[in-house]
């Protein structure tokens, strides 16, 4: 498993300082995770400053989604700490949500109602559709408002369901794989929407991988590993070479999976 | 258009090709089809008596039974029956249905209720509902309660297979998404389980109301003193085939009415999905 992360670019954190007061940074100390005989994870240490974009790069099994469960407070680390720090302060599980590798959205909902999900329980009915509608818009679909899911396509029903991971302001975003099941296109339409929206919310984004250029496209800092250790932690140059074609990203991704396949052979 | 039923895939391309007048047609044509048939069944039943080829001892006219069904309705005896025999057939349902949902719904999400009745209730459900007739006469004589007794018997486990089949199958991931989303049990109960077993729960009521109808077909045949079972019985002892006749077609009626009923709130419950959508 490896850990790549991006800082915010300087000339841009400026005017979003505001909304960074709301995204959470996380600690992580000497975490470890059994299931039974199974130690999943062992000695993960990771500091992620608020509104940090962190890949989290590794292949399947190797337990990046239990870290991810943990951080969304879902399981107990076995060993080790794990602290959250707000502008509210310390330790409090902060707002965290979710964007799983299927859309997940209740085909029996509109993709309004659908989003609404995200806000949680007893919001008054104007507001939940003011925020949804804006949430929507934000994902370029505010036209689709009033469909059922089973008339989108596999690229809009991710972006209902980070639309309902957003509409909430969550402090941190976990994103579960959320490309894995998208076409190459939709995938890097995706990416830049990602991008987009974490540079304008101001979240701390944790995404969970085993594609290795595109975690290294969007992320700030990444970091490869196996078998629940880390073998790599990686910082990206500021600003990230994001855009496809470039030299930089190419030599990123030669780093970590030279990284992720030489601990797995030696 | 092949020999296989491709209407399914046809919907999007064929249909618009058309001119909007052919289509009129085509549609008015497809709406009388499924009545093509039992017309011209009748008219060669009809035939057949005019012209004394089928006894009218062993099977009365079309235009007998016609008259029977006007002769019995302005004597008030087939409204009062058939009100008689539907609001048993509902009572039933109502009380069958509310229990086989209920336990449905309990064992779907609660293993340990699920542990307690699920074997007891599979047990039950192979003993074939009727064979409880000689039993239920002892129980309750030939009263309201024996009816409503074996009409909700039989259909309290096809409700109750379904709607537990229903919960069992709604889809994990949503309602692992609901828990991370912060949903309280009852909301991802409303929101998640409920309308994700809505479709194999409708599927049960459908059967359900097939079963209700037997049932209420045999109880009241056996043991009555009115309703639709009750009027055949009492016609075959005077030897009235063309009341008899005309009560099964009141059940056939009565049977398709349940039918179109259930699946309008299919098409209303369901119209999320592609398949229930036109």
């Amino acid at each position: 498993m490896s850990a790549i992360a991006i800082d915010r670019p300087r000339t841009e954190s400026a005017n979003i300082a505001s909304q960074i007061a709301s995204a959470a940074a996380i600690h992580i100390k000497g975490l470890e995770k059994s299931f039974g005989n199974n130690r999943v994870l062992r000695g993960i240490d990771l500091d992620i400053p608020a509104g940090q974009f962190v890949a989290v790069i590794g292949k399947s099994g190797c337990g990046k989604s239990t870290l991810l469960r943990i951080l969304m407070g879902l399981e107990e680390p076995s060993a080790g700490y794990l602290r959250f720090d707000t502008a509210e302060g310390s330790d409090a599980q902060p707002n965290t949500r979710i964007v799983f590798q299927e859309p997940r959205l209740l085909p029996w909902f509109s993709v309004a109602d659908n989003v609404a999900v995200g806000l949680g329980e007893g919001v008054p009915q104007d507001i939940s559709r003011r925020e949804t509608v804006s949430v929507l818009s934000e994902v370029q679909l505010a036209e689709k408002a009033g469909e059922w899911p089973s008339s989108l396509s596999g690229g809009q029903k991710q972006r209902v369901a980070l639309a309902r991971a957003l509409v909430s302001k969550p402090g941190i975003l976990a994103l579960d794989e959320p490309l894995g099941a998208l076409d190459a296109l939709t995938r890097i339409s995706m990416q830049e929407l990602l991008n987009r929206v974490w540079l304008e919310l101001g979240f701390t984004a944790v995404l969970v991988t085993h594609d290795v250029v595109g975690g290294g496209s969007v992320a700030d800092r990444g970091g490869g590993g196996e078998k629940g250790r880390w073998v790599l932690y990686l910082d990206v140059p500021n600003p990230p070479p994001r855009h496809h074609g470039n030299p930089a990203l190419g030599e990123l991704e030669g780093q970590l999976l030279a990284a992720i396949l030489g601990e797995t052979r030696s | 258009m092949s020999a296989f039923d491709t209407s399914f895939v046809r919907v999007g391309t064929e249909r618009r090709a058309r001119p909007a007048k052919a289509a009129r047609q085509a549609i008015s044509l497809q709406r009388f089809l499924p009545f093509l048939l039992p017309v011209v069944v009748i008219a060669a039943w009809q035939l057949g008596s005019s012209f004394g080829w089928i006894s009218t001892r062993i099977m009365p006219s079309p235009a007998a039974v016609v008259v029977a069904f006007w002769q019995t309705t302005i004597s008030g005896q087939l409204p009062n029956n058939i009100l008689v025999s539907a609001g048993r057939a509902f009572a039933g349902l109502l009380v069958g249905g509310s229990i086989g949902f209920l336990l449905g719904i309990a064992n779907g999400v609660s293993r340990l209720s699920e542990q307690l009745t699920d074997t007891t209730l599979q047990m039950l459900r192979t003993i074939p509902h009727l064979a409880m007739v000689p039993l239920v006469i002892l129980w309750f004589g030939i009263g309201e309660e024996s009816k409503l007794f074996l009409t909700a018997l039989g259909v309290l486990f096809p409700i109750y297979l379904n709607t537990y089949h229903g919960v069992r199958n709604v889809d994990r991931g949503l309602i692992e998404m609901g828990r991370v989303y912060g949903m309280s049990n009852w909301t991802l109960f409303r929101k998640v389980i409920f309308p994700g077993a809505l479709p194999s729960i409708l599927v049960g009521l459908r059967f359900a109301l097939g079963i209700m109808w037997l049932t209420l077909i045999v109880a009241e045949s056996i043991a009555a003193s009115s309703g639709i079972g009750y009027m055949a019985n009492n016609a075959r002892e005077f030897g009235m085939t063309d009341v008899v006749v005309l009560t099964l077609v009141i059940y056939a009626i009565l049977g398709k009415l349940a039918d179109v009923v259930a699946r309008a709130i299919e098409r209303r419950a369901l119209r999320w999905n592609p398949a229930y959508q036109n």
